[in-house]
This record gives structure tokens, C-alpha cells and sequence, in this order.
């Protein structure tokens, strides 16, 4: 590498003097946040937060007014952000429109010619809608179809409302139970944990089955797909394994499980039955991609169930998995079970949600303007904006062409990946034993010293031995930023040398006493010069308070 | 004085020695620990002069040799600059060690006319002076070569003798044989030659190793030397039969042990492949491939991207330190910060030649400690950090260390710097870091080159904000 001149980059300097100027906020096109209509509706689709984000990125942000007041998020916050407050019809009028919901015909009536509208849409279920889109020259990208990759993560809105929506399905169930999730031991009793049934290990299961964990409460999970048992135990959730012969798995290469065969789905009837009798609250999240979600949960099952238990039916919007479940509503069963359908989770945490769904809308953001200047390119080139464009001048681009994204698909790699891992645990392994047999060793070492040398040795070496032992403990709690002082300050007490020459100045060889006379002058110039610049240093050490 | 109150008068000196390390775990409590030190060091140095009866002549000699020490060592501990903390360290580690080689020496002298050691007592006698001239011979010329390699004196590069490990083992037994040679022999006249050739054995050894070691693993180099020098003292402990020695020693040998395995840790390095050679041998793969391009970027923009950001986290390295540049860069956190922007500091552990030295550097330079985290603190806030400023760091911002597992650094704990929005390096030129490997970051597209002096860039900015 040359040390010299270095060459020029091919980056213009105008190019850098134009993003500083759009962080000063000058800006490219306008970004419209309209106000939910959908009954029940409380997320927003930006905050004052993102619409700091978007601005940053070369955009104007326009926000309906009273758009963000069911999530709590004042008007007077977005314009301190640097958003406008506008009315209705204004904002359909701008280049970019973010909605939570997927349009009314009202509102696709009123979108702009050759604007981008961004939403949840469900296009394999709204045909109609995709179909009424089409007929004007717009742009339509569906949040829901962000495509499960490792890339698309930052902008994947299922997988963040799922997150909200299992931890929101567990304060539901935690309200409408009438017990502890934790087990205690009172003056007054002894209370056992609650036992919690999670089915399906997605993204709003697994945030289910933490959330129970948190609580107390004792958590078992069950998925068809066998790849999701490590991340149920590493949630805290025990995984039910199916009492099945044959070895059936039900990972696809989409990430959604598959229908499974009716011998596996007899097995796993049987499981839930059996689990039914012993838990207190079932939390159900099964879907299968494009069909009414799975009836895994039988009316006899919840009949089996203790009065009191809770069913949090996550699948209602699709149907439900539980037999008795009304959609939107909880209903109580002749027997006393509480059976949760409602299908608005993430929206009951307004807030929550509209900051993860404007986070995402952000990263989306960055996806499409990757020269931060205000201006975006919906690039097919790109697998994300081509599996999540519905729409694109006009035309359906729906559905996209398949992508693979499973972990199971790339077995080969990980193949490749556990070799290694076996290596480390045999190399731990093998350290614990050189440490054990090094342990032997030096106790037995110790034995032989005991044996062989005279007693004022020994109290020494104990004395010797104790403060090593001391003096590790001691620099353990040092903290980094005094590390300097810290060798310095052992500068300075190391010169406790000098207690040795001291001791020898004693002597009638003259040549003892130069060499003492040596060993004192050189060891106080450790004692004091150490100190002195040890106390230089840490008189430089000041917290901010005292500047 | 008693016997028994010479013993008390230890503990108590002990004590506070120990207090006095424990005080340092806080910047609130160091400046008392500090104190407490001085105080244990006072007790220590009072009680022994008292206890020994000494003439008049012999007291005078303390007192001159004490003044002159005193007299120097302030001079220079109030001289030194703050950059120069690294060479006075290794500077006192060479005192210490070469005080070790005198006293063991002396030990060995007196045990001529003095024939109260027999039998087991007499061996093991031996054994602590050899041990004691060995660890304080090796402590004394590696420190010297540490010195002279911080001080630019010696090129601190690695030297590589041919054949240098199995030299290096060669004369360790070849010291272990002229120990059993010197213990039965005795206490006689012909101890004194077994002993001279392993003196100079040990001098060479020191100097050879740490000629070996190249300049960035300094921070290793010196805590060894620190713990060295421990070992030293508390062998002379062992020789006179003195527990305060002893128990200082054993501190100081484990402190620096302690930090040697911090920076290894730092550095993702066993302590053995640091000690047998640098990295410049085994890395130099990476040198020559293209990256692709870089951006360039003026102080003046650089300014303004600052002045835009939110929160800005500065990263500095040993560049930081060699170009002086902490006062300028503490004035653009101070003048960055009175504009409302979050500005702090992260910090390798291994950055700098000497475990904590950045710490150090902006103290000085009056930056408060409490925006100055360490790697582990701050390393997940770069996704959410608008800029970040990269002063004369390369491979401790290396992102190959965690992109390329198998490369010289791979593994390596590093600062995630390019999670940033914006990164702005300050670099004098295009070379590689100290591992020999080029720095994918300077490459990545949120990355800008700010190339120059870290003294006069940083000014340049300054003047710009």
C-alpha cells in the first residue's frame, strides 16, 4: 500500500456537500401520513421519531392531523419534529403515502397519479382491492409481503406486530386469569406456577413463550416445524416432542409450516388433549400460509380444561385454531374457559406498534433511497421491493416470483458450520482436564514443599500465596480507563525494594554498601516518582459535572 | 524497635498497600487509594530505617541516596508527558528489576561470611537469590528495550534471530542446569561465577524477547514486565525473609499478569504467540487486494457532518496519541456538545501502547470520564449513532475481524464502528494497521477518508465548527 499521496476516490465532493444539506433538511419528495379510518384502529404509521428519520433521508414528511392521537402522539410533537400537519384530502396528494391498513376505495380514489402507496394489503386475499389499484398509473408495495430473509429483517412489519402481538396475547391472558403466573410461598399458601401452552413457535409465539417465562410461569411449546425446538428452549419453553414414528417436518422454504399429513395431525390431537387436562392457558398461533388457520384445539379439549383457564386464539383473524372462538371477541364457555379472540393484539399497544411499523417503514425507506436524497427507485433488480411490489405503474406484479429462504434449505452450509463447532467443546474439554491435572500437580507440588522444607519457609510461601490470591481479586475490579495508573501506582510500591538494600546498607563489605546505595537511590526513584505521577494523573480524571 | 513491632508496622504497611490497589477500582475512590499507597509506603520505609541499627555514616548514605531518588523521580514524573506515560513505566520496570539484580547480589555476598544457613535452608536460600537475579535481570533489559522501542530509539519492528524460540528454550535450560550447579556448590567463591553467567544469560534473554515483539502488542509487553517486576520484589521477599516484601511483590506480580491477559483477551492472542514474535510474519495476505474506493472527505465537510449528527461516538487509537492530538479532540467534543450533540468516546482495550493510555490522554486533555466507555459499554450503540470519528485507529475498528473469521485478526474483539450511519476516518495514509491487514471499513459506502496529521485535521475541524 502506498504511503503517499493517496489517490483520489471517485466520490464527488458535490455529492457529500448535497447530504450534508439534506441533514440541514432541504428537501426531495413528500412523504404522506394519513390517519387510520378502519374502526378500532390506533397505530399510526410514523412517529415524531421516524419522521425525524425520513427527513434525514432527504424527505418531506406531511402528517394528517390527529393522525397519531389514538397511539399518543401529539400534532405539536410531529411539527417539533419537522413534519406538517395536514388535512385529509392533502395528504392522498403527496409522492409517498405510508398507511398501516390497506386502502378503502375512498381513499385509493383519491391517491395521486404516479404516487407509491406502502400498507399492509394481504393482495392473495384482497383481490379486488389489488385489482381497483391496478386501474390507476400508481405504485403499491404490501408490508405483509416482505420476504423472510436475513436482509429484509429491519423491515419486516409481521414479524414485528407478531412480536407485540404474543407479548400483548399474554397480558390478555394474564388479565383474564384469575391466578399467579409465578409460583410463590406465602405466609397465606403455597401457589403453584401457572403452566402455559404455547402452539406455534413463529415470531409471535416465541414472544409469547418469553413473555410467560418472564412472568413465572411454567412455559411448553409446540411447532411442526422440528427446526424451531432450539429457539423454544432458548426462550425458556420446554418443546413437546410428538409421540410419531414417522419423522415428519413440517419447514417449507417460505419459513411458514406446511398442512402435515392426517397421522401427524392425529399424534399431535392427541398431545394437545393430553396438555389440555394439565394447563391453565393455551396460547394458539398456528397459521398456514394462504389457508384458514388449523383447528388444532377441539371443543372437548376446552371442556377438558380446568374453570378459570385462558385461550388466546392468535389465528382468530384466519378463523381461529380454537373450535369455540368468535373473532374480536372473548366469550366464556359453559365450563368456565375463557376463550380470546380478539384479532387486534399490536393495536392494543398503539404506541408499541406504530414505532416498530414507522421503524420499519424507515428501513424500508433507506431500501429505496439508498442516495439519501428524497428521491426513490422501487429497483426489481432488488428480491425485496420485487416480492413486496403488488402493483408498479399500473400493472400487477402480484404474485412474485418464489424465493428460498429456510434455514433447513441450506443445510449444506450448515453442515459446514457444525463441523467446527465440535472442535471448541473437545478443546474445552481438553483444558479442563490440563486444568485439573495442572490443579493436581501444583497441589501436590505444595505437599512435597511442606514435606521437605523448614517452617519459616513455609509461613512465607502462605503469606506469599495469599496475596496473589488478595491481589487478584483486588485489579480484577479495576476499571479499564485506570489501567495506567493502576501499572503506575504498582511502579511505585514495587520500589518497596528498597526495603531490601535498606536491610543490606547494614553490612561491613563495602561492596554490599555501593550496591545498596544503588538499590535505595533507583528504588526511590520508583517509590516517588510513581506516586507523584499517579496523583498527576487522577487529578485529570473529572466528571463532567465538575468541568 | 521490637520484633514484634517491626511485624505490626508491616501488616499495617501491607494493608494499605492493599487498600491502596483496591481504591483504583473507581475514579471517585483512586485519587484516596492513591493516598493510602504513599501512607504504606511511609510506614514501610520509617519502620525499617528504625529497626536496623545503623552508624552514622550508613544513615547518611540512605539519607543522600533517598534525596537524589526522590529528586529525580518527581522531576520526571512532573516532566513527562502524557504520551510518554508507556516509556517512564517501562523506565521504573527497568529500576525495579535491576534493584532486584543488587539486592540479590548482596544476598549472596553477605551468605559468604555468613554461615548461619545449613542444610535445606542454605538450597533454598540459593534458590531465591538465583531466582531473584534471574527474574530482576530479565525485567531490567527487556524494560530497556521496551523503553527504547516507545521512545523511538529502537525500531520497533520485530527482530527475528534465526532459530529465536529454540534459542529462547535453549537458554532457559541451560539456566535451569546452572542452577543445580550453583546450589551445590554453595556458599562458596565459585557460586559467584555460575551466578554471572546466568546474570548475563538473563540480560540477554530480556533483551531478546522483547526485541522480538513488535510495537502494538507494547501494551502486552509492558504488563508482563509489570508482573515481572512484581516477581522480582517478592523474590528479594523470599531472600531477606521479609513478608511485607513479599506481599507487595505477589500484588504487583499478579496485577500485571491480570492485565496481560486483559490485553490478550483485547487482542484475541494467546499470551505465548505474543511473547514468541509479532503478527508481521504469519499476515501479510491481505495487503495487496483491491477493495475497491474509497471516498475522501475535507475537514470542512467533515465539520459539517458533525454539526448535523445527533450523536457521534469517537473512536481514537494510537495515531490519537502519536500526533498529540487529544487537545484539539477535546475541544470539538466540548464545542460538539454545547451544540446539543451526544457526543463520547469508545475504547479498545488494547488502543494505545499501555493498558488504559487513551484514558489517560483525554483526561489530560480534560474530557470528563464518564463519556469515556469502553468497548463493551458502547459497542451496541454504533447502529443507533449518527456519526462516528475514527482518530489513528485501524485494526481495533476492523470489521474483517468478525467478516473473515479465518484472517490474521479474525476473532479479534473490535469497535463496530461501520453499524454507524456515517463513519469519518482520520489517517494519515492508506496503509495497513499493525496486523498487516487492510481495513475493509475505509472501503464500505457509509465510510469517509479524512487523510493528514491527526493534530492538524482535528484543528482543521475545530476551526470548521
Amino acid at each position: 500500500m502506498g504511503d503517499e499521496e493517496p489517490p483520489a476516490g471517485s466520490f464527488t465532493l458535490s455529492m457529500i456537500t448535497r447530504k450534508i444539506l439534506l441533514l440541514k433538511g432541504v428537501s426531495g419528495m413528500r412523504i404522506g401520513i394519513p390517519k387510520e379510518r378502519v374502526a378500532g384502529e390506533r397505530r399510526v404509521a410514523a412517529t415524531p421519531k421516524s419522521a425525524i428519520q425520513l427527513k434525514k433521508l432527504g424527505f418531506q414528511v406531511a402528517v394528517e392531523t390527529g393522525a397519531g392521537e389514538a397511539a399518543s402522539f401529539t400534532d405539536e410533537q410531529y411539527i417539533s419534529s419537522g413534519a406538517e400537519i395536514v388535512e385529509a384530502d392533502d395528504v392522498f396528494q403527496c409522492d409517498l403515502i405510508y398507511k398501516v391498513n390497506p386502502p378503502t376505495e375512498e381513499e385509493v380514489s383519491k391517491i395521486k397519479e404516479g404516487a407509491t402507496f406502502v400498507s399492509f394489503l394481504y393482495p392473495a386475499q384482497n383481490g379486488a382491492l389489488v385489482k381497483e389499484l391496478s386501474q390507476k398509473n400508481i405504485n403499491v408495495l404490501a408490508m405483509d409481503m416482505v420476504p423472510r430473509i436475513s436482509r429484509a429483517q429491519s423491515m419486516d412489519a409481521l414479524s414485528s406486530m407478531a412480536n407485540i402481538g404474543g407479548y400483548r396475547a399474554v397480558t390478555e391472558a394474564l388479565h383474564a386469569f384469575g391466578r399467579f403466573f409465578n409460583g410463590q410461598i406465602t405466609a397465606a399458601g403455597k401457589v403453584p406456577p401457572a403452566k402455559v401452552l404455547v402452539i406455534g413457535a413463529g415470531v409471535a409465539g416465541l414472544a409469547a413463550i418469553g413473555m410467560s417465562k418472564s412472568l413465572g410461569a411454567i412455559v411448553r411449546a409446540f411447532d411442526t416445524r422440528l427446526e424451531v425446538a432450539e429457539q423454544i428452549e432458548s426462550m425458556g419453553g420446554e418443546f413437546l416432542k410428538l409421540n410419531f414414528a414417522g419423522e415428519e417436518d413440517g419447514s417449507t422454504s417460505t419459513g411458514y409450516a406446511k398442512v402435515m399429513s392426517d397421522e401427524f395431525i392425529q399424534a399431535e390431537m392427541a398431545l394437545f388433549a393430553e396438555q389440555a387436562k394439565e394447563v391453565d392457558i393455551i396460547i394458539t398461533t398456528a397459521l398456514v400460509q394462504g389457508k384458514p388457520a388449523p383447528k388444532l384445539i377441539t371443543k372437548a379439549m376446552v371442556d377438558s380444561m380446568k374453570p378459570g383457564s385462558v385461550i388466546v386464539d392468535m389465528a382468530a383473524s384466519s378463523g381461529g385454531n380454537c373450535e369455540y372462538t368468535v373473532p374480536g371477541e372473548m366469550i366464556v364457555t359453559a365450563s368456565g374457559v375463557k376463550v380470546i379472540g380478539y384479532t387486534d393484539l399490536p393495536g392494543r399497544l398503539p404506541a408499541q406498534s406504530s414505532e416498530m411499523y414507522a421503524t420499519n417503514l424507515v428501513n424500508l425507506t433507506k431500501l429505496l433511497c439508498k442516495e439519501k436524497n428524497g428521491e426513490i427507485d422501487i429497483n426489481f433488480e432488488d428480491v425485496i421491493l420485487r416480492h413486496m411490489s403488488v402493483v408498479k405503474e399500473g400493472q400487477i406484479t402480484f404474485p412474485p416470483p418464489p424465493i428460498r429462504v429456510s434455514a433447513t434449505q441450506t443445510s449444506k452450509k450448515e453442515t459446514k458450520q457444525a463441523e467446527p463447532s465440535e472442535t471448541p467443546v473437545k478443546e474445552k474439554k481438553h483444558r479442563s482436564l490440563l486444568k485439573v491435572v495442572f490443579g493436581g500437580l501444583a497441589i501436590v507440588f505444595f505437599l512435597w514443599l511442606g514435606q521437605v522444607s523448614p517452617p519459616e519457609f513455609l509461613s512465607h510461601v502462605t503469606v506469599f500465596a495469599l496475596a496473589i490470591v488478595v491481589g487478584y481479586y483486588v485489579v480484577w475490579n479495576v476499571t479499564h480507563a485506570l489501567h495506567t495508573p493502576l501499572m503506575s501506582v504498582t511502579n511505585a510500591i514495587s520500589g518497596i525494594i528498597i526495603v531490601g538494600a535498606l536491610l543490606q546498607m547494614n553490612s561491613s563489605l563495602t561492596s554490599v554498601k555501593i550496591l545498596s546505595f544503588l538499590g535505595i537511590l533507583i528504588a526511590t526513584i520508583n517509590i516517588f516518582g510513581g506516586f507523584t505521577v499517579t496523583k498527576r494523573m487522577l487529578k485529570m480524571f473529572t466528571k463532567s459535572k465538575e468541568v | 524497635m521490637s520484633q514484634g513491632l517491626v511485624t505490626a508496622a508491616y501488616m499495617i504497611a501491607g494493608i494499605l498497600i492493599i487498600m491502596s490497589l483496591a481504591g483504583l477500582s473507581k475514579q471517585e475512590t483512586a485519587k484516596r487509594g492513591n493516598y493510602f499507597g504513599i501512607l504504606g509506603m511511609a510506614i514501610a520505609l520509617v519502620t525499617t530505617i528504625v529497626s536496623i541499627e545503623l552508624d552514622v555514616e550508613s544513615m547518611a548514605y540512605i539519607l543522600v541516596a533517598v534525596l537524589i531518588g526522590a529528586i529525580i523521580g518527581i522531576l520526571l514524573a512532573k516532566r513527562v508527558d502524557m504520551t510518554e506515560m508507556p516509556e517512564l513505566i517501562a523506565a521504573l520496570h527497568s529500576f525495579v528489576g535491576l534493584a532486584a539484580v543488587f539486592v540479590g547480589y548482596n544476598s549472596f555476598i553477605e551468605l559468604l561470611s555468613d554461615h548461619s544457613f545449613v542444610g535445606s535452608m542454605l538450597n533454598i536460600h540459593l534458590t531465591e537469590i538465583f531466582l531473584g537475579i534471574f527474574i530482576g535481570a530479565v525485567t531490567f533489559t527487556g524494560s530497556i528495550v521496551a523503553f527504547g522501542k516507545l521512545h523511538g530509539k529502537i525500531r520497533s519492528n520485530p527482530l527475528i534471530l534465526p532459530y529465536k524460540d529454540l534459542l529462547n528454550i535453549g537458554l532457559v535450560l541451560v539456566s535451569a542446569v546452572l542452577i543445580f550447579l550453583f546450589i551445590s556448590a554453595g556458599a562458596s567463591q565459585s557460586g559467584i561465577v555460575y551466578l554471572a553467567i546466568m546474570t548475563a544469560i538473563a540480560l540477554f534473554l530480556g533483551w531478546h524477547m522483547v526485541m522480538a515483539i513488535g510495537g502494538a502488542d507494547m501494551p502486552v509487553v509492558i504488563s508482563m514486565l509489570n508482573s515481572l517486576s512484581g516477581w522480582a520484589a517478592a523474590a528479594s521477599g523470599f531472600m531477606l525473609s521479609n513478608d511485607l516484601l513479599i506481599i507487595t511483590g505477589a500484588l504487583v506480580g499478579s496485577s500485571g499478569a491480570i492485565l496481560s491477559y486483559i490485553m490478550c483477551q483485547g487482542m484475541n492472542r494467546n499470551f505465548f504467540s505474543v511473547i514468541t514474535g509479532g503478527f508481521g510474519n504469519e499476515g501479510a495476505s491481505g495487503e495487496a487486494e483491491e477493495m475497491g474506493d474509497y471516498r475522501e472527505i475535507s475537514p470542512e465537510d467533515a465539520a459539517e457532518m458533525l454539526k448535523g449528527s445527533s450523536s457521534v461516538i469517537i473512536t481514537p487509537g494510537y495515531g490519537m496519541a502519536v500526533a498529540q492530538a487529544q487537545y484539539p479532540v477535546a475541544e470539538i467534543t466540548k464545542k460538539l456538545c454545547d451544540q446539543g450533540v451526544n457526543v463520547r468516546f469508545g475504547i479498545h482495550p488494547v488502543a494505545g501502547r499501555l493498558p488504559g493510555h487513551m484514558n489517560v490522554l483525554l483526561a489530560e486533555a480534560k474530557v470528563p470520564y464518564d463519556i469515556v466507555l469502553d468497548m463493551e459499554e458502547i459497542n451496541d450503540d454504533f447502529p443507533e449513532t449518527d456519526t462516528v470519528l475514527v482518530i489513528g485507529a485501524n485494526d481495533t475498528v476492523n470489521p474483517a475481524a468478525i467478516e473473515n473469521p479465518s484472517g490474521p485478526i479474525g476473532g479479534m474483539p473490535v469497535l463496530e464502528v461501520w453499524k454507524a450511519k456515517n463513519v469519518i476516518v482520520m489517517k494519515r495514509s492508506m496503509s495497513a494497521g499493525y496486523a498487516g491487514v487492510q481495513n475493509p471499513l475505509f472501503f464500505k459506502e457509509n465510510s469517509y477518508m479524512c487523510f493528514g496529521d491527526a493534530k492538524t485535521t482535528a484543528e482543521a475541524i475545530l476551526n470548521a465548527l
